[in-house]
């Protein structure tokens, strides 16, 4: 897992307490309204989340950059790439 | 004239327009709105509608509403919600002492999760004074709940004071709307509250239709585990012939409360006038401005509260005791017993709820039958007449 710090990012989704899937359902929805190169940052306390993500964004072609662990929940970093 | 109707705040007939909206979606119109093909994502766009239509009533967004069974629902959902999910911020909660069944259960229910719960006392009136809850308010405080009209005595609250008292402090405020959305004019943003509940039957619309607006800073823990319906905060196949039903009520709520405002408002004070008139020894109860504009709440003073909605439902009169926990155990409402009603005068209370559909016949029904029926019941009384010390009860809970 690639750890990351003082990530800027362009748009963020508070996915905070919503059940499986949403966290793969909104950063689909929320990243094509994006611009190629702007990052987005999901903060979830899904623990699924750490493999999901980083998988979805393969499949995708989008770029994982890392992610951040806070007090009680985990920044995860996205570049959107096309 | 054969009798009245007055108990809407129990329940509501729904609305013809609202049926005719609702039937299609029982059969024709079956689809699961989760499914992908065609004839569910149809359905899912007349939710999404409908979504629309509640949040334009309370001047929300539609993504700010979900969709529940029932107020109490959105109740729990909201409290439990936010507690569960700011719990590592802090563990202290205040509800007023005069809250909904629903809203202070769940906050008890809290405290077995070893949340502390502020039961914040109310005036005469059943006010909830701003600097009260300023003095309440601790660092660990997370989460204020405090509804905006009474169900039981019918007073207002003043909302956006003590909104600003939680917006200073950064704690999430909650407003139990139930009684009010549908009765009388409520707008999310100039009240200035995080998350608000209302339910369907004051609307009009069927039983088990409701719902909440959130705020999308605030999170919700969800309390139904399962699918990713209303949009992963709530689990559990839609009711869409009940959202169908709820969305028309409040399109139609929302066209005509001005003047439904006025009709309930005009039949509720000459209801009062008429009562205080001809009625002697009997005592307004809640704000006697700031009320919901077709509730009027009595203590008649020597009356058992039940034997006067008995008496009154044999002449074609219907209301109520305003007071369910009263009337088997013979203890105080909470909420009267919290507003300083005497125990022995909260007996008499009768609530009568006024809906756009009552005339001027039949609030005049109610007064010509009303004060022979209170005569009887007090010449049966072994306490009409006497003086009654003042002493405490404990409330009930």
């Amino acid at each position: 897992m690639k750890f990351v710090e003082d990530q800027s990012p362009d748009e963020t989704l508070d996915l905070v307490c919503r059940m499986c899937p949403m966290h793969l359902l909104e950063p689909g929805d929320k990243i094509k309204c994006m611009k190629k190169g702007q990052v987005l940052e999901v903060v979830t306390d899904y623990d699924g989340a750490l493999d999901d993500i980083p998988e979805w964004c393969k499949k995708c072609g989008h770029e994982f950059l890392g992610i951040e662990e806070d007090e009680d929940c985990y920044k995860l970093y996205i570049k959107k790439k096309k | 004239m054969n009798g009245a109707y007055l108990d809407h705040a129990s329940a509501t007939p729904v609305r013809k327009e609202v049926l005719d909206a609702m039937l299609p979606y029982f059969s024709e119109r079956f689809a699961n709105p989760s499914t992908v093909y065609d004839m569910g994502s149809k359905i899912r766009l007349v939710v999404e509608e409908q979504r629309a239509k509640v949040a334009n009533l309370i001047g929300a967004k539609a993504d700010e509403i979900i969709f529940t069974s029932s107020g109490a629902e959105a109740n729990n959902l909201a409290i439990k919600g936010v507690a569960f999910a700011r719990q590592k911020k802090g563990k202290r909660i205040i509800v007023s002492s005069i809250e909904h069944h629903s809203v202070l259960n769940s906050a008890r229910f809290l405290e077995r999760f070893d949340f502390e719960v502020t039961f914040l006392p109310v005036d005469g009136y059943g006010v909830v004074d701003p600097n009260r809850l300023v003095r309440a308010i601790t660092p660990e405080t997370i989460l204020v709940s405090i509804g905006h009209a009474n169900n039981e005595i019918g007073t207002i609250q003043s909302m956006v004071e003590l909104a600003a008292v939680c917006k200073e402090k950064g704690i999430i405020f909650h407003t139990d709307a139930v009684a009010s959305v549908g009765n009388t004019s409520v707008d999310v943003n100039e009240m200035n509250v995080d998350l608000l509940s209302l339910s369907g039957p004051s609307l009009g619309a069927p039983k088990g239709t409701a719902a909440l607006y959130f705020n999308k800073k605030v999170r919700l823990m969800p309390l139904i585990q399962g699918g990713i319906q209303e949009n992963g905060r709530r689990a559990g196949t839609e009711n869409v012939p009940g959202i169908v039903g709820l969305g028309k009520a409040a399109e139609l709520a929302k066209r005509e409360l001005p003047e439904k405002m006025s009709h309930v408002r005009k039949l509720r004070d000459r209801l009062v006038k008429g009562i205080f008139e001809q009625v002697e020894k009997v005592s307004f109860t809640g704000h006697p401005e700031k009320r919901l504009p077709g509730h009027a709440s009595f203590c008649f003073e020597a009356i058992e509260g039940e034997a006067l909605i008995f008496m009154l439902a044999q002449a074609g009169i219907y209301t109520n005791t305003g007071s369910a926990c009263a009337s088997k155990a013979l203890k105080t409402s909470p909420v009267l017993g919290a507003i300083g009603i005497r125990a022995d005068l909260a007996q008499g209370s009768t609530v009568f709820t006024i809906d756009a559909g009552n005339t001027v016949e039949e609030i005049d029904h109610v007064l010509e039958k009303l004060p022979a029926i209170v005569d009887r019941l007090r010449s049966f009384s072994p306490i009409w007449g006497k003086e009654i010390p003042e002493y405490e009860e404990d409330v009930c809970t």
